[in-house]
């Protein structure tokens, strides 16, 4: 199947490249949290290829770096499963720890660092051979997860401790703490290192930290006319790689913050679907595409013209999404 | 009736401790360096860095239960575990403790008991005194003020998690107490505006005859008149039921309360009053009118449902089901709100000074987490805590009020119970 696609891509190469926005191939997963199953999208076409049953309340999900497999934290049966991408025929599973959450791979592509929601604790798994590296115990309810790009630190945050956790990937030790607001559920890293920033959904705010000093550099607020404070819950966060531009889901105010990322401004709000809470790039960033819980859709953000292109019907409740160059 | 004492971790996480400890000698020396940083510029933003005291700073909390003597409730499934509260307490020191350990703060449980106000108040003074100062009561409403005046002197805060009183946050608030468990016009509240909602709007109302049942009737004909409901019937309930066990007894009841209901003007729902759960769990499915039932039973408005699901609730759910081995109660939640509001505080502050704390907690910029979506705070006119209310059947919520279209200047939580411009209360700020 890969290769006739292949073959396709070249045959019409020229004719896409003239006529479509979108030249290249892009396959866009997502877990649906309500029907235990993954939404296969066509990132060209932005149709559905096809919907695929995984394990129980599928969450986080992510590609191997070499794409080969997709992994899904299969929350309620307390394992990763891992995929083949191309055809979405299971491989194996991994073990996970109870009640996996949020997970993040390595810079390198291996191992695995899995939040266990349930049990206060990080699990580290090395995902070739399918073993428990190391458990860290962490604050009450781990769930955001980012890691360095030189793959050094990683940062684990604490739902109810409300602490992002800095944690020595060579040594598995938490060397440092740093408090932030109410409810901390994810964690992204700037591509050059020099931030990492922590979403805090019931404080409604998001903390960039250095994670050299720890310090906090910056806490970024939201003010939505029309939509009460309350219901501005920030959960994923994705910095472009330039570090132009950052995006933060906003819960139940049905948005997506786009943040100046040099200044920390918030410059727009994008309407998406209801309830959004997780946001992946496409490969070459063109795209943002978020979960829209409770409408049961993502929404496709043009990055460049920060417009909300096409919203695309899922399975219920979307969870997690992440997007491969195929 | 020995006070219990519980300290400390979870032995998973003492047993990671010993891992964390080793790095410990790697911890001093880039919080040394913090340190020195804020002493040159002492005019900087507040330090977030956990630079960690010396000393461990130990917050000691007390549960103070009242025994009572009430009479049972009609279901083999109503009697309430020997141990609700405290489990609640337990898991929020274990919350706080995994949060402490990052913090060098350690928490403690002490429980006391007693039959009588005289003796729990005599009870929880020693505890005050020897250096407690935060007590957390499953009591009525009077033995709550007799504490509240005991400890007037002290620097001591109370968390009322047991009596749904209206007046003890309104006419006899008090400046030490704070109130975790709902008020009876908070739960009103939430179930008038869902029934509104629902244009169930003509009520048929049932009351006991107790003191609280009577209280249970007032707030809900406030709800109506608040909301735009109308009570078209109201009768006490005061047909003799006889002992609620006894071999046999379906057979008269499912006579006497199609009788009792019988001749009422056209209602959409019966509204029930019965507090202690004396008749009213006899009325769903037996009204001589097919009408759903809610109140104190049948349709049911509480602080908290054992299988709440939502906002990341069923995390709490299983780690008190590992704990209790049995569901959590809302007793059991408004008391783990009340220990985990210590918490936070303590964490925030990174103080255990009760001085430093209490203001924080009554600060307008505490908040607490509290699984239903919404930061929970205090209400800086009475103390009481504003949180969503679960509007619920025996096994499952069925909706959360505020309601949507019930709107609010400030909050639409503040659109349950009694609001600041209608508030009596007169000696809770300060």
């Amino acid at each position: 199947m890969f290769r006739k696609q292949r073959f396709a891509v070249s045959a019409l190469a020229a004719g896409v490249l003239l006529f479509a926005p979108q030249a290249f191939a892009q396959t866009v997963f997502v877990t649906n949290e309500k029907d235990n199953s993954v939404t296969v999208i066509d990132g060209k076409t932005l149709e559905v290829i096809k919907t695929v049953p995984v394990g129980q309340r599928p969450r986080g999900v992510t590609l191997s770096k070499d794409e080969k497999w997709l992994l899904i934290c299969a929350s309620d049966d307390n394992n990763v499963q891992v995929f083949d991408a191309r055809t979405m025929e299971l491989v194996k599973t991994l073990p996970s720890g109870p009640d996996p959450e949020l997970f993040i791979l390595h810079p390198s592509g291996n191992p695995l660092y899995i939040a266990n929601e349930d049990d206060n604790l990080v699990t580290v798994v090395d995902i070739e051979k399918g073993t428990v590296l190391a458990e860290i115990p962490v604050g009450v309810e781990p769930e955001g997860m980012g890691i360095s790009p030189d793959g050094k630190l990683l940062v684990n945050t604490s739902e109810t401790t409300n602490m992002a956790h800095f944690i020595d990937t060579e040594t598995f030790e938490v060397i440092d703490n740093v408090l932030v607001d109410s409810r901390p559920r994810f964690a992204e890293f700037t591509s050059d290192g020099s931030q990492v920033w922590v979403s805090a959904e019931i404080g409604g705010t998001v903390t960039v930290i250095d994670p050299k000093s720890r310090e906090i550099l910056t806490k970024i607020t939201f003010d939505i006319p029309g939509v009460s404070k309350d219901a501005i819950q920030p959960v994923g966060v994705r910095v472009t790689k330039d570090r132009s531009k950052a995006f933060v889901a906003l819960g139940p105010a049905n948005r997506v913050a786009v943040v100046n990322a040099q200044t920390f401004e918030v410059e727009k709000y994008l309407l998406v679907g209801q309830r959004v809470w997780q946001l992946a790039f496409s490969p070459d960033e063109r795209f943002l595409y978020t979960t829209n819980g409770t409408s049961n859709d993502i929404s496709v953000i043009d990055v460049e013209k920060l417009r909300v292109i096409r919203s695309i019907k899922t399975g219920r409740y979307p969870w997690g999404v992440v997007v491969a160059s195929f | 009736m020995k006070g219990r004492r519980i300290a400390g971790l979870p032995h998973r996480i003492k047993n990671c401790l010993a891992l964390l400890l080793s790095s410990a000698a790697f911890l001093i020396v880039p919080c040394a360096a913090t340190i020195s940083a804020i002493a040159q510029t002492p005019d900087t933003k507040t330090d977030t860095r956990e630079s960690q005291p010396a000393e461990i700073q130990r917050i000691d909390i007390v549960l103070a239960r009242e025994l009572q003597n009430l009479p049972p409730p009609l279901s083999l499934l109503d009697f309430p575990p020997k141990d609700r509260g405290i489990a609640g307490a337990e898991l929020a020191i274990r919350d706080n403790n995994t949060t402490g350990r990052f913090l060098k703060q350690e928490f403690s449980l002490e429980v006391v008991e007693a039959p009588s106000t005289e003796e729990l108040v005599s009870k929880v003074i020693e505890r005050v005194k020897a250096g407690a100062r935060f007590v957390v009561t499953d009591a009525r409403a009077e033995t709550v003020l007799a504490l509240s005046d005991a400890l007037r002197d002290e620097t001591a805060l109370i968390f009322n998690a047991g009596a749904s009183d209206d007046n003890l946050r309104e006419e006899n608030c008090r400046r030490n107490v704070l109130h975790t468990a709902p008020s009876r016009a908070m739960l009103t509240d939430a179930l008038a505006q869902y029934l509104v909602w629902k244009r169930w709007r003509n009520w048929f109302l049932v009351h006991g005859t107790r003191p609280e049942d009577l209280a249970y009737a007032e707030a809900l004909k406030r709800s109506a008149k608040r909301f735009g409901a109308k009570i078209v019937e109201e009768r006490p309930f005061n047909v003799d039921l006889g002992n609620r066990r006894a071999d046999g007894g379906h057979e008269q009841i499912q006579q006497q309360i199609p009788t009792f209901t019988q001749n009422a003007p056209d209602y959409d729902v019966l509204i029930v009053a019965d507090e202690l759960d004396q008749f009213g769990s006899y009325l769903p499915f037996r009204t001589w009118e097919a009408r759903p039932v809610a109140g104190t039973q049948g349709l049911v408005p509480e602080s908290w449902h054992p299988s709440l699901e939502q906002w990341g609730a069923t995390q709490l759910q299983s780690r008190f089901q590992k704990l209790a081995n049995r569901p959590m109660t809302p007793r059991d939640y408004d008391i783990w709100v009340a220990v985990r509001s210590i918490g936070e505080a303590a964490t925030r502050t990174r103080a255990n000074d009760p001085e430093k704390l209490i203001a924080y907690i009554k600060s307008p910029g505490f908040d607490v987490a509290g699984f239903k979506g919404r930061k929970l705070s205090f209400r800086a006119w009475n103390g009481q805590l504003r949180q969503p209310i679960l509007v619920s059947t025996a096994k499952l919520p069925v909706t959360v009020s505020p309601q949507p279209g019930f709107l609010h200047q400030f909050t639409d939580l503040d659109t349950l119970g009694v609001d600041q411009p209608e508030t009596k209360c007169r000696n809770y700020a300060g």
